[in-house]
């Protein structure tokens, strides 16, 4: 299996740092399927990540890769592909770095409609820093900053990033990799900004604390609990609580934001002739 | 030459940046730094450059770096509290080695403090905002005709040493307008970062040469190399080591050392037969000049050495501009920012301070009284 992506990774940098059952190493591998599928030209790709478990993937894909500050990835992805729109450029991301540090950045960059590919990889939890919650944390949960429970409400990141703008949102999990790989794929297809929320495991800092089993136990539970959305369009309210809903979620077409700007300066550029400048 | 023309201290910056090359901004309004972010959106889309407005300074931070790595030349503006955001990202940069500019138009601090009032008091700020030690270039310009000169200037140093470039201008400089004949843009001499000739297999994006400056490879071009904050080894493998970490800390930080002498950028009026030596920068040196003609015309043998380079602190060149003077007087806008530097290196001359924190300028007339006083004492 992972030859097929051996090429597109630096082999040479593994093992890679992450726990043993961490979900990140199979969305990792659906971004590659989805690139290598999707033909992109490999020195034209660049990948760009924030800080946490999941942001350390860009150590070990071979292409241009930044590992930037916390939450600011998406930020340093509209300066890459704003100033060279030609490239093909994703976002790494966690559910702390994506959607309460750089949640800021992520739904401007949604409004703006800027062809990013984000993936934002949902541990429900601050992996890298031990497991303090997140906005994407349930409510209830517990975390070592939640002692007690979750007193907090957690986001809808997908209905929170399609409310900004954005012209495609999807959800998959590391359970339905064959999904994910599709959803990726269309991610990439879309010129716009493009969100994928990859539901993924962290048995260490999250399952273990809320007695989910061990990484097969949480993969099991999200096939139990995954409802596709075009199931979940005919379901009552009430039986989709506590699920996640998996499959496109949203998909328009907007003008893309790099697009709009080459106009702008073929149009400013015409009218300075004009005016004989 | 152009025609003369009368401009401010902001928009000859961002002249100037256009001039030098820059094809991208991005940044996030603030006064008294906004009219560069306006001259930047009507003008970049001329010269197929691209201009955006971010959500936040932490952002326009980030995307001017994201953008650097893409080989272009860019730059953002922004004012004390902008620049305070922008902190952690100045030192992504110095850590990633990525050229920049960043024009911090000062206004009286802290905290929001006097959004349009004049101050100085980021010099400390410049040097140590962001954690960690590393290297860091601030200069800072007196005039308008500088403003332009300087920004020239920052954008080659950024683009040569691969560090982050500060502009500290002040509100004074950056929204005073004064006839100025600036330079066609052909006549600058501009340079470039220095780009690898090694091909993909062979590229280490952090080996220094004896320059001590690694060459870079824009994103893009088929070197797939690996960026990040993290402590890194050649290949920009992030590395825990400690000798791994050593190496590359030790490097950072004394990689500006052998250009110490070109990164040095000052004037000085009438320092000859001084006994008693002014140093100051930005606005004040213009109150400070005055002084010293005012001084003078009173029998006091004052002179003025005027620090374009604020960081690194030339410490070699105040030393010598030290010797020997009977007294040195610091005139700044903040509260003894440069004067603790000067302090750091001088031995024998008595020196003291002009300060101010209110939002006034020092006036001529009050550094005169300054002198005054120095000199009944020595
Ligand atoms: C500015 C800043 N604040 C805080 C941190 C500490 N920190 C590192 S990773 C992280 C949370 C990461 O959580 P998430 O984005 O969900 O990634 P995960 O580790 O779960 O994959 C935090 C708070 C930091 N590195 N920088
Ligand atoms: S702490 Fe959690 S997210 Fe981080 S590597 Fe371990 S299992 Fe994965
Ligand atoms: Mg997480």
């Amino acid at each position: 299996m992972l030859i097929d992506v051996e090429n597109l990774m630096r082999s040479h940098r593994l093992p890679h740092i992450w726990c043993p059952g961490c979900g990140n190493g199979i969305i990792m591998k659906a971004i590659l399927e989805g690139i290598r599928e999707s033909n992109l030209d490999l020195d034209k790709t660049v990948i760009v990540s924030g800080i946490g478990c999941s942001s350390r993937a860009t150590g070990y894909l071979n292409f241009d890769t930044i590992h930037t500050t916390h939450g600011r990835a998406i930020a340093f992805a509209t300066g890459v592909k704003l100033a060279k729109p030609e490239l093909n450029v994703f976002v790494i991301t966690g559910d702390g770095d994506g959607a309460a540090i750089g949640g800021n950045h992520l739904i401007h960059a949604a409004r703006r409609n800027i062809d990013l590919n984000v993936i934002l990889f949902n541990n429900n939890i601050y992996g890298m820093t031990g497991g303090q919650y997140s906005p994407l944390t349930p409510h209830g949960k517990f975390a070592t900053t939640s002692p007690y429970g979750n007193m907090e409400r957690s986001f809808d990141i997908c209905n929170l990033v399609q409310a900004a703008g954005a012209t495609y949102v999807a959800r998959g999990t590391a359970f339905h990799t064959k999904m994910l790989i599709d959803l990726i794929k269309n991610a990439i297809s879309n010129k716009g900004f493009s969100f994928v929320e990859a539901v993924t495991m962290c048995p260490i800092s999250y399952g273990r604390r809320n007695k989910m089993g061990n990484a097969p136990d949480m993969l099991k539970w999200q096939r139990d609990n995954a409802v596709n959305v075009k199931a979940a369009q005919k379901m009552e309210p009430e039986k989709l609580a506590g699920k996640i809903i998996i499959g496109e979620l949203h998909r328009e077409t907007a003008p893309e934001y790099t697009e709009l700007y080459e106009q702008l300066i073929a149009r400013v550029r015409k009218g300075a002739e004009g005016d004989g400048q | 030459m152009r025609k003369a023309q009368l401009l401010q201290g902001n928009q000859a910056c961002a002249m100037a940046a256009i001039d030098a090359g820059v094809r991208f901004y991005a940044g996030y309004p603030i006064t008294p730094s906004t009219e560069i972010a306006e001259f930047m959106a009507e003008n970049l889309p001329k010269v197929g450059g691209k201009f955006i407005q971010m959500e936040d300074e932490i952002a326009g931070m980030a995307a001017i770096l994201g953008a650097a790595l893409t080989g272009v030349k860019a730059i953002t503006a922004t004012s004390g509290p902008g620049f305070s955001l922008k902190q952690e990202n100045i030192g992504f940069a110095a850590m990633a080695e990525i050229p920049c500019v960043i024009v911090n138009v000062q206004r009286l601090g802290p905290s929001t403090g006097g959004p349009t009032a004049p101050a100085q008091g980021d010099v400390m700020q410049a040097r140590w905002g962001t954690h960690g030690d590393h290297p860091v270039i601030a200069l800072s310009p007196a005039s308008v005709l500088e403003s332009y000169d300087i920004t020239v200037q920052a954008i080659n140093f950024s683009e040569k040493f691969r560090v982050p470039v500060i502009i500290l201008l002040d509100e004074v400089i950056g929204h005073m307008r004064e006839k100025v004949i600036l330079p066609s843009p052909e006549e600058l001499t501009l340079v470039e970062r220095k780009r690898t000739n090694l091909p993909p297999a062979e590229y280490k994006p952090y080996e220094a040469d004896s320059t001590r400056i690694p060459a870079i490879a824009d994103f893009g071009t088929g070197y797939r190399w690996h960026v990040t904050g993290l402590f890194h080894d050649e290949n920009g493998n992030p590395s825990g080591k400690a000798d791994t970490i050593h190496k590359q800390g030790i490097r950072l930080l004394t990689k500006l050392d052998p250009y110490l002498e070109e990164i040095t950028l000052y004037k000085s009026y009438c320092t000859e037969d001084a006994e008693y030596l002014l140093i100051s920068f930005g606005c004040t040196a213009r109150s400070a000049a005055e002084a010293v003609d005012m001084a003078r015309s009173k029998g006091y043998k004052v002179g003025l050495l005027q620090l374009q380079t604020i960081w690194p602190f030339p410490e070699q060149l105040v030393k010598e501009f030290c010797t020997g003077k009977k007294a040195v007087i610091v005139p700044e806008l903040n509260a003894g920012q440069l004067r603790g530097e000067v302090q750091k290196v001088i031995t024998n001359q008595t020196l003291s301070g002009v300060n101010k924190i209110n939002g006034d300028l020092i006036t001529p007339e009050e550094i005169v009284m300054k002198i005054k006083e120095v000199a009944g004492q020595c």
